[in-house]
């Protein structure tokens, strides 16, 4: 048997040959953040098209790319690893688990991620250039009407999809299986919870998305008719199959978002997290629905009313569990003792900007209204509000939380500070107007725009440049608190946290939980 | 650019009045459009009054029961009631909310008993109309949008209606039933006026129906909403509405051009 | 080793493997494949065709370098367990990877299935002018009748194969225009039968294979376990001949339209799984002839296996059902 009392190898097969889970999630993050900085950068072309109407910057079919892009790049690389990153990190620290469950798997699922990201981009240089079809790919626009670059896109989805559920497989298998004794399922800290949840909802749905774009591939190379009604098909079918996959991948997207919340606002609120087993039920019913509301982003395709109606009634169920969630948060943070460390700022950033997202979402959701506000930018505002100011910023919470425990140091807080009001600021000025922009009736996905679309769009350019600026910021202040930040060696770096993973040293040692722990007493229990 | 600058600030100070820099969605001319427009609103406000308490209550926490003013942490953290209430209050709201979206999807749906049948058809990047119902000579044409090059590309002074003006518009009869049978002949478009309130994807292979009955004259515009390739931001839509007898005028003068076109 | 506390009395060491270069081998195979297979499918559609290209070689090599790994990833895997590295609670992790993998595939195939339900049950009929239908008919497709297995293609009906370039399509050339029991020439010529008739029994002698194992009885295992992988071939030889007959003699292809579309899809993906399950059983029947692999108690590599196989089974039956029978 194996001596395990090691530290890392040294160079760059630490990385290569790793089996760590720690090494593993350090990779996954510095990964996302990368695909994070390039998925911005192509936001940043799209906005600086749209500072004023007319043609400047880039050609009309170079701006569908940098939208195509720009989609995959983030819900792909950026958001989705970075919380597979976290979970990596995180999860077995909070189980009490030596490692992963299956480590040589967790290594080969992130590395299939780089090279496939490399192939995406690569269709850049292509004949035809890169998919311009939006990440939804609608066919037949992204069959019989796609540059030959499709081919690699399908490829490559088929590979993040390869590493989605090889990682979700791992996350599965190590929180029914590697739980320290006494760690029941109830006294799972909410983190773990919701990305079990959110691992059953990847195994559904990514083998959903490997056919839709297999039946793309086949329509394009064998001469299929999935999507074409000459042969008995029908384009629709595909919008289907893809918001079966879709719709649940925004709650892939937001759950362990909302788990990280759940984990920082007791600790900033130094009292345990309100309504624990109904917050685990809320999440899984929000999972259960996900499965039934797809059409939700279909109301303007043809369907038959009465699957409007079902649809819609539906997706309209979701704000329950959801309201459920933000009702309890609020009730950790009532009577508690608050202070506002940067985490915390982000969480309640959080807390603010995705209810005003969940409300957008439940106007959306009303179908005879969503025939106005379909494919206009109040749909663009509403997705961003739920996923930067919901995922991006939770994540961000997540790293300054935990940073201090991973690499032994701490970040600078006013920097931090600075960081989350900018941001906050930013962002607001970035998509706030997008509503009345949509509202008033611009279609997303559009190069240039009618005149009284100008205002707004210029502010939103303006807002989006200081935005994604601040995020160069951040990415200082990691860099700085790696190489630099001040020693920290208590255990627990904030007095108010909760759980395993505040029980060993600081920084974290290379190996930790060799031998299970004595499970505390968790938080939610008396 | 100080002129926009500027505008941006009247933005601020006068919401709603202004067509340049409007934040609401537009009632419309139609009363479907209205409908819309009233359950748009209405559940607006619902999520700004839920929003209101919801925050209200945030902020009073942040405020009153902050560690710096010492305030010491209460460690309840349950209570089934609570969680009963708010499952159920929510849920009793949505339901006030699905009644009205369910009356108004009705109407939206209520297809029948058209008087005229327009047969609209998306292509990379233009549409075109056909009209189906009256005798005589079919009547068909493309639409394509009409700002030059140079306003797009910036050598020359963008006008009023940029990128909003078409060729050759949709022409309707006013106060009729005017019933669009929506397809498409290459990608998925969309088919969008916002002031009469359709919007209807035209899938290519299959056919929607979308209806409207316009009560004033006017002219609408409005734009292809659904992603169809490079120059999906420049296939606009513009209707004009005109009394009967103009419209049957105007028709009876298109056979004349048209005799002998064929579907090109 | 450290000092064992109360806590590693009850609970065995996880085996956490040293660094590997495994994943990243993989990682090589499985990129090169995938880029390969897109130079390839491009070159066929897109390409002159007259040109030789390197493309099948960066297809063929990252295949190749693909399954090597993944041989020599699973000996390691049979090694660490052969040297008792793995303690129950790994094995626990195996059956739940396993579990969740044949479940993600379970998915894959409802993607399928659904899109086979779904053309059946709404498109044809709008498409021919029924309920939600409408205009649709009589503007764009008219003649069109929809029947399933159906006889023609909406484009087929209003002008022929070039009429429109909406889409890809092809006819039948002959009178037998489905796979249908209706239109074969006789029930025992039937094959469809016969295969749902081998595979329920392969399901059966691997189960037999399995009781064996279990009691520690390895030549009659070995015998089932055989007897299952001559069941397979079996199958895929009869899906052969069934693929022969739909291709060749009743012109039903990819190109024929949604009922060759779904038809092949269908049976093309499970017969592909039926090809990766028969060679995981008969890896698990080389391990017990030739190095005396698995014991009553030890034997996951043929249970995983075998799991595998009653998943392809299940597949099957809703299959027979779906795509032959309804
Ligand atoms: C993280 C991602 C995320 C999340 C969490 C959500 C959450 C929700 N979304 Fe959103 N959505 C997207 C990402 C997300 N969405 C994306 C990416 C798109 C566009 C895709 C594309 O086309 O490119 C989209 C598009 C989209 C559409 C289609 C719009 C269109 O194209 O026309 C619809 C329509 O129903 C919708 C609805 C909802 C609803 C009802 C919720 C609900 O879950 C929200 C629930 C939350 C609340 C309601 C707030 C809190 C609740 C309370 C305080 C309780 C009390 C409240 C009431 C009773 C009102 N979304
Ligand atoms: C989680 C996912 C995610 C995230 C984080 C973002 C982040 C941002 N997105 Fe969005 N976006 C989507 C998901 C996301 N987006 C999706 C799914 C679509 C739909 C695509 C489609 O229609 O198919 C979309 C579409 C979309 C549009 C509509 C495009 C169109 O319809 O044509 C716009 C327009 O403003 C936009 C803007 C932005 C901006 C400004 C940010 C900013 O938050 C980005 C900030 C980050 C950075 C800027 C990077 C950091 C900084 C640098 C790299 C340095 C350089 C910068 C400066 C010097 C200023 N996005
Ligand atoms: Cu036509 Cu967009
Ligand atoms: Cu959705």
């Amino acid at each position: 048997m194996g001596d395990h009392h090691h530290g890392p190898a040294q160079g760059i097969s630490r990385w290569l040959f790793t089996t760590n889970h720690k090494d593993i999630g350090t990779m996954y993050l510095w990964f996302s953040f990368a695909m994070f900085l390039l998925g911005g950068f192509f936001a940043m072309v799209i906005r600086a098209e749209l500072f004023q109407p007319g043609m400047q910057l880039v050609e009309p079919g170079f701006f569908n790319q940098m939208t195509t892009l720009h989609g995959l790049v983030m819900v792909f690389g950026a958001i989705m690893p970075s919380f597979v990153g976290l979970a990596n990190w995180l999860i077995p620290m909070m189980i009490g688990a030596p490692d992963m469950a299956l480590p040589r798997m967790n290594n080969w699922s992130f590395w299939i991620l780089p090279p496939a990201f490399l192939m995406l981009a690569s269709t850049l240089f292509m004949e035809g250039g890169a998919p311009a079809f939006g990440w939804t790919f609608y066919a037949p626009l992204s069959t019989t009407y796609a540059a030959p670059s499709v081919t690699f896109f399908i490829f490559a989805i088929h590979v993040l999809g390869v590493s989605s559920i090889m990682g979700s497989i791992n996350i599965i298998a190590t929180v029914m299986n590697m739980r320290a004794p006494g760690m029941t399922y109830m006294k799972m800290p909410l983190f773990v919870w919701t990305w079990l949840i959110t691992a059953f909802l990847l195994v559904a749905v990514m083998p959903v998305l490997a056919g839709a774009v297999t039946m793309m591939l086949m329509d394009i190379h064998f001469g299929t008719s999935f999507f074409s009604a000459a042969g008995g098909g029908d384009p629709v079918l595909f919008q289907h199959i893809f918001w079966f996959f879709g719709h649940p991948e925004v709650y892939i997207i937001i759950l362990p978002a909302f788990g990280v919340v759940s984990q920082i606002i007791p600790a900033f609120s130094r009292k345990p997290l309100f309504g624990y087993a109904s917050m685990v039920y809320a999440t899984a019913s929000i999972a259960f629905l996900s499965f039934v509301v797809w059409a939700h982003h279909m109301y303007t395709v043809g369907m038959p009313i009465a699957g409007e109606l079902f649809f819609m009634y539906a997706t309209m169920l979701i704000a329950v569990p959801t309201g459920v969630k933000v009702f309890n948060w609020i009730s950790t943070m009532w009577r508690g003792a608050l202070s506002f460390e940067t985490p915390m700022l982000f969480c309640i950033g959080f807390l603010i900007l995705f209810t005003l997202g969940g409300f957008t979402g439940l106007m959306l959701s009303i179908a005879p209204a969503d025939f106005q506000y379909h494919d206009t930018y109040f749909v663009v505002a509403h997705f961003h509000y739920v996923m930067v100011a919901g995922a991006v910023f939770s994540m961000t919470a997540a790293i300054y939380y935990w940073l201090p425990k991973w690499c032994g140091r701490m970040y600078n807080e006013t920097m931090g500070k600075t960081h989350f009001w900018i941001s906050f600021i930013g962002f607001n000025i970035t998509f706030f107007p997008q509503h009345f922009v949509g509202l008033a009736g611009m279609p997303r996905r559009i190069p240039d725009y009618a005149l009284q679309f100008a205002d707004f769009n210029m502010m939103s350019s303006i807002g989006a440049f200081i935005y994604g600026a601040s995020q160069l910021l951040f990415l200082y202040n990691v860099v700085a608190t790696i190489v630099a930040g001040k020693s920290v060696s208590d255990e627990k770096v904030w007095d108010g946290a909760e759980g395993l993973e505040w029980t060993v040293p600081t920084p974290a040692p290379y190996h930790t939980f060799e031998e299970p722990p004595l499970v505390p007493k968790p938080v939610g229990t008396i | 650019m100080r002129k926009r600058v500027a505008g941006l600030i009247l933005a601020f100070l006068s919401p709603m009045s202004v067509a340049q820099n409007q934040v609401n969605m537009s009632p419309g001319v139609t009363e479907i459009g209205a409908d819309i427009f009233e359950l748009h609103m209405l559940i607006m406000w619902i999520c700004v009054v839920i929003g209101i308490a919801v925050f209200a209550v945030m902020f009073y926490s942040i405020y009153a029961h902050r560690k710096s003013k010492g305030h010491q942490a209460a460690q309840f953290h349950e209570s089934t009631k609570v969680e009963v209430a708010w499952t159920v209050v929510p849920f009793l709201i949505l339901i006030a909310m699905a009644v009205p979206a369910t009356s108004t999807l009705l109407e939206v749906y209520d297809n029948d008993e058209a008087e005229l049948d327009i047969l609209i058809t998306g292509y990379q990047w233009k549409w075109k109309y056909e009209y189906l119902d009256e005798s005589g000579e079919p009547v068909a044409f493309f639409s394509n949008l009409a700002t030059p090059q140079e306003e797009i590309y910036n050598t020359d002074q963008k006008g009023d209606n940029y990128l909003l003006e078409v060729d050759e518009p949709l022409v309707l009869p006013t106060n009729t039933k005017v019933r669009f049978l929506v397809t498409a002949n290459d990608v998925i478009h969309s088919w969008w006026v916002p002031e009469i309130a359709v919007k209807r994807d035209a899938i290519p292979g299959f056919i929607n129906e979308a209806w409207t009955r316009v009560p004033e004259e006017g002219i609408y515009r409005g734009q292809c909403t659904e992603l169809c390739g490079a120059y999906h931001g420049f296939m606009p839509v513009e209707v004009h509405a005109v009394s009967r007898p103009e419209f049957d005028a105007w028709m009876a003068a298109k056979r004349g051009d048209l005799t002998g076109m064929t579907n090109g | 080793m450290s000092s064992s506390s109360s806590a590693s009395a009850r609970h065995e060491k996880y085996y956490v493997p040293e660094s590997s270069s495994l994943a990243v081998r993989a990682t090589i195979g499985l990129i090169l494949s995938v880029f390969g297979a897109a130079l390839v499918l491009n070159d066929m559609t897109y390409g002159s065709g007259d040109e030789p290209s390197a493309s099948v070689w960066v297809l063929a090599v990252g295949l190749m370098f693909f399954t090597f790994t993944l041989a020599s990833w699973f000996g390691t895997a049979i090694r660490e367990n052969l040297k008792g590295m793995n303690s129950n609670q790994l094995h626990q992790s195996y059956v739940l990877g396993m579990f969740w993998f044949i479940f993600s595939e379970v998915m894959f195939f409802a993607a399928f299935f659904g899109a086979l339900l779904y053309v059946r049950q709404f498109v044809g009929p709008w498409l021919a002018g029924e309920g939600d239908g409408g205009r649709m008919n009589g503007l764009l497709w008219p003649g069109f009748e929809f029947a399933w297995p159906p006889v023609t293609t909406p484009q087929e009906v209003v002008g022929g194969v070039d009429a429109q370039v909406i889409a890809n399509n092809g006819a039948f050339v002959s009178q037998e225009k489905s796979m249908a029991p209706a239109d074969a020439h006789a029930w025992y010529a039937w094959l469809p039968m016969w295969n749902t008739l081998i595979l329920l029994s392969s399901s059966a002698t691997v189960h037999v294979a399995h009781t064996a194992i279990l009691a520690d009885r390895r030549r009659e295992f070995n015998r089932w376990l055989g007897i299952t992988v001559g069941l397979a071939v079996i199958f895929l030889g009869l899906q052969a001949a069934e693929y022969y007959e739909a291709y060749v003699l009743y012109g039903l292809t990819l190109n024929s339209g949604i009922y060759g579309s779904t038809f092949f899809m269908l049976t093309g993906f499970h017969g592909f799984h039926v090809a990766m399950g028969m060679t995981m059983l008969l890896i698990q029947l080389v391990r017990s002839v030739r190095r005396e692999h698995f014991t009553a108690t030890d034997h996951f590599g043929f249970e995983a296996s075998s799991w595998y196989w009653h998943f392809v089974d299940v597949v099957w039956v809703f299959l027979f059902l779906f795509v032959y029978i309804l």
